[in-house]
């Protein structure tokens, strides 16, 4: 460990509000790196499978209808 | 060889396989970033000359290394999916473009930062960041030109001509901006780059390099499953997929 | 069956090009009109120092000559993949990549040619040192050549899209800026008083490798284009 206390370490001799700035803007980064494909797909396939849902929906009501007539 | 080659090309394969791979790559690449992270912030000595504000190239230069290996690996898959039209090639194309904006940014933003300490301005038309800038330019571009098109096919192709024109070029931008820089570079805000690193500093940048790596592959799967969902959306097995999925959900 | 021989084929290309363009003077004027309106924007903007602008006419005749280009490549294969022309062209048996270059050097010889030849009046009212006019004229003939040679590949890619404005700067910018460092490092080495001849041989390097390569991405973009529209 470099730093005496957890004090220290955030100061960094002046210079932390610099390195704790980066490291944190890359945090956003590494987040948006891997989260945003994660939900992009979540949304791909929630609106498929609402399709889906509803593509089988109309097949069973087609069903009887048909048989009714 | 060529069956490997040709399971590469199916969607379901791929994607079935990209989420074993994730599965372990992505808590390690986590684990790696942490410990970068951690490494680089508390435990590496600090630098003779600019003291702790050195600590941000453990962000700056993997983003950089990453964000310009991604363009190759652009132009590769762009490459592979012109010659072999391959769909899958053109899914990992098209899915770099994001990632690879989204590093040079932060390679950018962290130059920028790091600059302030160093040489008491946020931004410097120094070589490296002036390169990366461009970079960023370039990720724009393909990903502009990708969206422009109504066409899926005809962007896929146009944006692998682009990548590729663009490989030619990064190696002729680099230098000559390299040379440009020499060339009107101040003396007083020399720096100095070529100071050989410690040991103690270069395991830690090279964990973070190889986490970033990591990082780009995890990212890189993530956006191709997300993508291959949308193509292949009418398919069997996504059918199938979703389904299974959705019931498990309902359950 | 292989068509009309190349040559004429190439020349018909050409002349066709060139033909068109005189048909409407105006058009070649253009880029030149551009040039010398930015051109009087910058001591606008600057103020009228002499010495201030005989340090700044390097960079500022170079930047202007490189968006003159750009302004006209956007328009090189418009009128042509909106006709059908193009169609035509790719069905023809002559290769491709020698079609695409005889619309280039015609581009060129309408906008990069002319610019050069104005652009010593340009120089001497941005007061860039006398000596320094050779220079300028050798590195804006062969840089133009890379810049319509590279623009024209943007051009061919964004011909068929509707929204193309500012997508082709986007595309092309990034690949002018070699060009434009060693252009204008030619004009400020020989404003110094040195010799530029490093800057200009690395100029024709950039344009041998354009030549040769550009073309088929050029060919490529055509094909997209015209098969997606």
């Amino acid at each position: 460990m470099q730093f005496d206390s957890l004090a220290a370490a955030l100061a960094m001799n002046g210079h932390g509000g610099y390195v704790w700035s980066v490291y944190l803007i890359a945090a956003l980064v590494v987040v948006f790196l891997l989260l945003g494909p994660v939900l992009r797909s979540r949304r791909i396939m929630l609106e498929r499978l609402g399709q889906l849902r509803r593509e089988q929906a109309a097949q069973n009501k087609e069903v009887p209808l048909a048989s009714g007539s | 060889m060529w069956s490997f080659f040709h399971k590469l090309g199916s969607p379901p394969w791929l994607y079935a396989i990209s989420g074993k791979i994730l599965q372990w790559l992505l808590p390690v690449t986590l684990l790696l970033l942490a410990v970068g992270a951690v490494w680089g912030l508390l435990y590496a000595p600090a630098d003779f000359r600019q003291g702790n504000s050195y600590r941000i190239i453990f962000v700056h230069v993997p983003a950089s290394v990453v964000a310009l290996a991604g363009y190759y690996v652009m132009a590769t898959a762009g490459a592979i999916s012109l010659i072999w039209k391959m769909k899958m090639a053109d899914v990992a194309m098209r899915s770099c473009a994001p990632i690879g904006a989204a590093l040079t940014f932060l390679a950018l933003l962290s130059g920028a930062v790091w600059g302030k300490p160093t040489w008491g301005t946020w931004w410097i038309w120094d070589a490296r960041v002036t390169s990366m800038l461009v970079l960023f330019f370039l990720y724009v571009g393909v990903i502009s030109l990708y969206e422009a098109f109504d066409n899926e096919v005809a962007a896929a192709r146009a944006c692998a001509v682009l990548s590729l024109v663009g490989t030619v070029n990064i190696p002729i931008i680099y230098k000559s901006v390299d040379w440009w820089y020499s060339l009107h570079q101040p003396a007083s805000i020399k720096f100095t780059e070529e100071s050989s690193m410690h040991s103690d500093m270069l395991a830690p940048l090279l964990l973070m390099i190889v986490a970033f790596y990591c990082l780009f592959i995890c990212s890189l799967l993530l956006y191709m499953r997300g993508e291959i969902l949308r193509r292949e959306g009418t398919t069997h097995w996504v059918r199938k997929l979703l389904l299974d999925a959705g019931d498990a959900h309902a359950v | 069956m292989s068509g009309a021989p190349l040559l004429p084929f190439l020349s018909a290309c050409l002349r066709r090009q060139l033909l068109l363009a005189f048909r409407r003077p105006l058009e070649i004027a253009n880029p030149l009109l551009f040039f010398l309106l930015v051109v009087m924007l910058f001591p606008l903007g600057i103020g009228p120092d002499p010495r201030q602008l005989a340090e700044f006419a390097p960079g500022i005749l170079w930047i202007v000559a490189l968006l003159a280009t750009l302004l006209a490549a956007e328009s090189l294969f418009r009128v042509d993949f909106e006709d059908g022309t193009l169609e035509q062209l790719l069905l023809t048996p002559q290769p491709l990549y020698l079609s695409c270059l005889s619309y280039v050097l015609a581009h060129w010889l309408l906008t990069g040619l002319p610019l050069t030849l104005v652009a010593p009046l340009f120089a001497v009212m941005l007061q860039l040192p006398p000596p320094a006019l050779p220079a300028l004229m050798l590195s804006l003939l062969l840089g133009t050549a890379v810049l319509s040679l590279v623009g024209s590949i943007g051009a061919a890619l964004t011909v068929g899209l509707k929204r193309g404005g500012l997508l082709i700067s986007l595309l092309i910018i990034p690949f002018y800026v070699p060009v434009l460092i060693f252009g204008s490092g030619a004009v400020q080495f020989a404003a110094l008083g040195n010799s530029a001849q490093p800057q200009l041989l690395v100029l024709g390097g950039m344009l041998s490798l354009a030549i040769a390569l550009a073309p088929f991405a050029i060919a490529a973009g055509l094909r997209i284009s015209v098969d997606a529209g």
